[in-house]
């Protein structure tokens, strides 16, 4: 449904995008992650059409957005960043709009308008003016406003931000249960949201793609893939320390003690590697082993490991 | 989708705005007041004697509008940027020029209706003696073509900052212009300048505001008066979806 190919933009002499391209089939969720600056809201406003590329392409349902922006607009629904909408009206009035802009008229006008109400729980605030609104309702009938018209593509920035736990909660099931049948692309700071919602997520820095996976494969880059955590009763930590690093596919090993309890983490060789935990649990034979867990690796800190420069290679 | 549906809603949705703020009734009565004010007391209405509005109450519309009018449209990109709503309005399936002619029409509907509200002052003078209504007609026709043109230009600098206060100065200062091109005392001074280059002077008072509105408070429906307006206004739209773009791609 979305294609992007060496979508570039440059501000000055400032790169923001650089040679992007990736692409998002119906059915998936993707998600953009990504630390702040890194581009992410400027290819999402260069997708929906509110900013020109310098360079590259960008089609969306068949249409190229620079050569046919109205046929592809017609087919994406957008929530920007901040969730802004017309604060002199009432929900009821900003939903209206909305549809009328989409060619919604009538019968078809007021049912478009009764479906996202429902679907965005507006039901309470529906004649309330939108400057009196709460902030997580502002942000719920923007969202509502991006879904009006049932579109096929969706492209939604930060749409958790600022929510309290319950309505992430919420959008974050709207948006999984939604992407069964649209192409969406959501963007994040939120990295649990990533293994809540994504089929599949990118990493962004300074313009450019550093990882496309699954949340899976993303995870098996962290140096915590296959790692095993253990606790032992009974040992001093040195000990504990260097019979694990003696194991043939043990890379690091770290061991603490509190108490008379030492707990111990041995990093695999090649990250996620299996054999790892059936070793550690032969050599630890005998030994007084309260827990034992093989990890599957941390997405915070492979964001981390990518994307900030000094740790960088 | 059909640009008249597109430009009928958001023209809509925008003189809402204006009724659901106090921006619309402030402005109302502050133009009916001042409008009541200056033929009155300052304009002599009764003193004069004379069965017109041309003296009393026309010449007055280039004055208030010089600070009526930008007032109605600083807000009309300027806060659409603030609040972060151009995105939204931008990527919804419309041409630009749909957008920028459904805001300035709401206004100036506005501006129409708040300049029609002026009517007692035409049963007045019809009920005390018998004016010709045609020139009232006409003049009415200039002053709503005249307060288009200053929206326009409204428009423009309300596009080029986000700050209300800022495109309300630029657009004072603008309209300012326009008429001062065509203000007796201004032409003398040019006339002495330029030591009579009727070419320069006439050139530079033909953007006057007044020098076209002049004909259409006498009762004279000049084409090429209504041209003047009409085409401030079809360049003042233009250049405002030249600075909409310009600001979207740096």
């Amino acid at each position: 449904m979305i294609k992007v190919e060496n979508l570039t933009k440059t501000f000055g002499a400032k790169r923001a995008v650089d040679e992007l391209s990736f692409s998002v089939g119906r059915g998936e969720v993707l998600g953009f992650l990504g630390p702040n600056g890194a581009g992410k809201s400027t290819t999402m406003r260069m997708i929906t059409g509110f900013i020109p590329p310098t360079g590259g392409t960008i089609t969306v349902g068949g249409f190229d957005i620079m050569e046919n922006p109205i046929g592809a607009k017609k087919l994406i629904g957008y929530l920007p960043e901040n969730a802004p909408a017309y604060t002199d009206m009432t929900v009821h009035g900003f939903l209206n709009f909305a549809a009328e802009m989409r060619g919604r008229r009538g019968a078809e006008k007021s049912k478009a308008v009764q479906r996202a109400v429902e679907m965005c729980f507006l039901e309470s605030v529906l004649h309330q003016s939108v400057d009196t609104l709460s902030k997580g309702y502002r942000h719920r009938t923007c969202f509502a406003q991006s879904i009006i018209h049932d579109p096929d593509v969706l492209i939604l920035d930060e749409p958790t931000d600022g929510l309290d736990p319950n309505q992430k909660h919420e959008i974050r099931q709207l948006i999984r249960r939604m992407g069964e049948k649209k192409a969406i692309i959501f963007s994040t700071h939120i990295l649990e949201e990533v293994d809540a919602v994504c089929s599949r997520a990118i990493i962004i820095d300074r313009g450019r793609i550093v990882a496309n996976g699954t949340p899976e494969e993303l995870r098996h880059k962290s140096d915590w893939a296959g790692a095993v955590t253990l606790r032992v009763n009974g040992m001093t930590a040195d000990t504990v320390e260097q019979k694990l690093r003696q194991l043939r596919t043990a890379k690091k090993v770290t061991a603490t003690a509190s108490g008379n309890r030492v707990t111990a983490t041995v990093f695999p060789q090649t990250a996620g590697d299996g054999d790892l935990t059936r070793e550690v649990i032969e050599a630890t034979n005998g030994w007084q082993v309260e827990e034992l867990r093989t990890e599957e690796g941390r997405l915070d800190e492979v964001f981390r490991r990518i994307t900030l420069p000094d740790t960088k290679n | 989708m059909n640009p008249l549906g597109n430009i009928k809603t958001i023209c809509k949705r925008e003189l809402l705005a204006y009724f659901t703020s106090p921006v619309a009734y402030v402005f109302i009565v502050i133009f009916l007041l001042l409008n009541g004010f200056f033929t009155f007391m300052v304009g002599g209405f009764f003193e004069r004697g004379e069965a017109s509005l041309t003296n009393s109450f026309f010449m007055w519309h280039p004055w208030f509008y010089l600070f009526l009018v930008p007032a109605v449209g600083m807000r009309l990109w300027a806060d659409e940027r603030r609040v972060g709503t151009l995105e939204l309005l931008l990527t919804m399936p419309i041409a630009p020029w749909e957008a920028i002619v459904g805001k300035f029409v709401a206004s100036w509907l506005f501006l129409g209706l708040a300049l029609g509200l002026t009517f007692p002052v035409v049963l007045t003078v019809n009920h005390l003696g018998s004016p010709d209504n045609g020139v009232i007609f006409a003049a009415y026709v200039g002053s709503w073509l005249m307060a288009g043109a200053y929206l326009a230009v409204s428009c423009i600098t309300s596009a080029i900052t986000r700050s209300q206060v800022v495109s309300f100065i630029i657009s004072v200062v603008a309209c300012l212009f326009l008429i001062l091109a065509g203000f007796p005392p201004v032409i003398n001074l040019l006339q002495n300048l330029t030591h009579n280059w009727q070419w320069l002077v006439s050139t530079i008072t033909s953007f006057s505001v007044i020098t076209h509105f002049d004909g259409f408070e006498k009762g004279v429906l000049d084409s090429r008066d209504v041209i003047f307006f009409l085409s401030v206004i079809g360049f003042s739209l233009f250049t405002t979806s030249v600075i909409l773009r310009t600001h979207r791609t740096s």
